[in-house]
């Protein structure tokens, strides 16, 4: 299911935020989001997840106006695998992964068996079945965010949006985690990310989104993107993007380390 | 199904049990003594089965007329505190919410103590706390749409606020009442107490607490997404301010039914659903009905103890204090989450 943006500008108050921004994503694809803090990344990613409404322009879902869609039906097309997730209260990892067959209950309804075997399905799938009956709470990082992965896989929607995936994560998580997030692109997912890392960027996706100031800076092929010019624009620093293994790699590295 | 909810099944379906023995066994107690087979024989014809008359009138009047309302009561106000308490703490995401949170106690004693100045009938009484209750919600609801910033904190602001002013309000009222007979009733009221339970305040709220525990049972599984926030509620197909409202809707209702009748009676919807949670879990499907189950049948342990255990009646609404607070700080200062694998 693809997914376009056109022309959405966004306000707080008098305050804009997001100026005219516009950008595709096709089914099977992975959209990295890059930009540094404060120039709009998680209000833009707000609006396409429907979570903000009052923005001009529109987001299209298969070609029809998210806003048209009420909560639930929102829900089975676009799902949200938030940065981090700090529940109030001690649910299991399988309470958790269930949460997200919600959108297809009627709202006096609990969850039943066909749900809860999604749920063994999703879990198996990114390779957490072994955690089902321990507390969320008590999970490593990474742990929980192949959980929410899980949640948004059983809700049944084909594009999947994960804010900072890798924030929170070591080094390790956070490649396995993106992997994770590839693979469910090549599976046919829409997956679309917001990041800090160009590098990883670079590698695991397949198109990159730069937004500096509330616009888009430039939009392409990770190649098109991560160039010295453009990591100066976007990030006002300099650095020598070097090449590795046939381009499947680039390293920035700051001038200043090898002047 | 895994097993641990298998468990957690087993366990509300024990607690079922556990309170129907519960009430069997509340007949039984009393100063007026009825033996188990008359009391099975009195129910039994009552519910149309064609039993020859074996005991005493005195016999039947003390189970139908004065402890049946009471037992039914008591777990009934248990049953609407404890879950309303579990539902609040859900909807505004905060563990120590309970069922006064919003003012509906405080709009309820405001309520009573006005009816006891006019000198209603205890009816009339019932009625007053009802209508005080709910019309404080209201303002509580209407006070936080003006509130700036987080909509949830201002809706417990403005609860804490509006209950402060009525219980101003009913201190006014207990300045003003009459020192010899109307005084010591708001007081007494506001002990709560369930002694003066009669089948036609158990009429007045039935109907309000069924509109009110249903819904709550029949959402539970929404509470549960509710409990994440606000964004990831949504991204999953629920909004959550509007089941927010139908949840609080619902728990005030049950909340004003059963202050109206009982007075206050504190602690219940704070501690029983942190109790439960150490039963069966967080899970709202098993937590719900487990806090309905809990609350009833720790109200009526309690107002057992109330109408036996001394001459004069302790009132309920102190010994659910005497009994919750130091639970409370066994259950806070214990060996932390019952939940940890």
């Amino acid at each position: 299911m693809s997914i376009e943006v056109k022309h959405l500008s966004f306000s707080y108050g008098d305050r804009p935020v997001l100026h005219d921004i516009s950008f595709q994503v096709e089914k099977g694809e992975f959209l990295s989001i890059l930009g540094p803090n404060g120039v709009g990344k998680s209000t833009l990613f707000r609006c396409v997840l429907g979570l903000l409404s009052g923005y001009t322009g529109q987001v299209l879902v298969d070609g029809i106006d998210s806003r048209s869609y009420s909560v639930r039906e929102a829900a089975k097309h676009i799902a949200y695998i938030p940065q981090s997730c700090r529940p109030i209260f001690n649910y299991s990892v399988f309470d958790i992964v269930l949460m997200g067959r919600t959108s297809g209950l009627s709202t006096f309804r609990s969850p039943k068996k066909k749900d809860a075997e999604s749920c063994l399905w999703a879990m198996d799938k990114v390779g957490i079945s072994h955690l089902a009956d321990r507390c969320f709470h008590r999970l490593s990082g990474g742990e929980q965010q192949l959980v929410l992965i899980a949640r948004a896989l059983v809700q049944n929607a084909p594009i999947l949006m994960l804010d900072e995936p890798t924030a929170n994560l070591d080094f390790g998580n956070q490649l396995l985690v993106l992997e994770q997030a590839r693979n469910l692109a090549r599976e046919g997912y829409t997956v679309i990310q917001t990041t800090h890392h160009p590098e990883q960027s670079y590698m695991y996706s397949d198109r990159i989104l730069a937004i500096q100031k509330g616009r888009v800076l430039t939009e392409g092929t990770p190649e098109q993107v991560l160039t010295e010019d453009t990591m100066r624009a976007l990030y006002g620093v300099d650095v020598n993007v070097v090449s590795l293994y046939n381009d499947n790699a680039r390293i920035c590295i700051p001038t200043h380390i090898i002047a | 199904m895994n097993e641990i909810e298998k468990k957690h099944r087993r366990t509300v379906l024990i607690m079922g049990v556990a309170l129907i023995v519960c009430i069997l066994a509340s007949f039984l107690l009393g100063r007026y003594p009825v033996p188990f087979g008359e009391l099975l024989g009195i129910l039994g014809s009552k519910l149309g089965l064609p039993i020859g008359k074996f005991w005493t009138d005195q016999m039947e009047a003390a189970v139908w007329n004065i402890r049946l309302p009471r037992v039914i009561m008591s777990v009934l106000v248990g049953a609407c505190l404890a879950s309303a308490g579990a539902s609040y703490q859900g909807v505004f995401q905060n563990p120590m919410a309970s069922p006064d949170i919003l003012g509906a106690s405080a709009g309820a004693g405001f309520g009573a103590a006005l009816a006891i100045l006019l000198g209603a009938s205890s009816v009339g009484i019932t009625i007053g706390a009802f209508a005080a209750s709910l019309v404080t919600v209201a303002l509580v609801f209407t006070v936080s749409r003006h509130a700036r910033g987080d909509r949830v904190l201002g809706l417990v602001l403005a609860g804490i606020m509006v209950s402060s002013l009525f219980q101003s309000g009913t201190s006014f009222l207990k300045l003003v009442a009459d020192p010899n007979n109307q005084l010591p009733q708001i007081t007494y009221w506001l002990m709560g107490s369930l002694s003066g339970a009669k089948w036609s305040d158990l009429g007045f709220v039935l109907l309000p607490v069924l509109i009110g525990l249903i819904p709550l049972l029949l959402m539970r599984w929404q509470l549960n997404v509710i409990t994440m926030g606000d964004d990831e509620a949504r991204a999953m197909g629920v909004n959550a301010p509007r089941v927010r409202l139908g949840i609080v809707i619902c728990s005030t209702l049950v909340t004003a039914s059963a202050v109206s009748v009982s007075g206050m009676i504190g602690w219940v919807g704070l501690v029983i659903p942190h109790m439960m949670r150490r039963l069966v879990g967080s899970d709202y499907r098993f937590l719900m009905p487990a806090s309905m189950l809990g609350g009833g049948i720790f109200l009526l342990i309690v107002d057992n103890v109330s109408r036996n255990a001394t001459t004069s009646g302790i009132p309920i609404g102190i010994l659910t204090a005497f009994i919750g607070a130091p639970f409370f700080l066994w259950l806070i200062t214990g060996k932390g989450d019952h939940y940890e694998h």
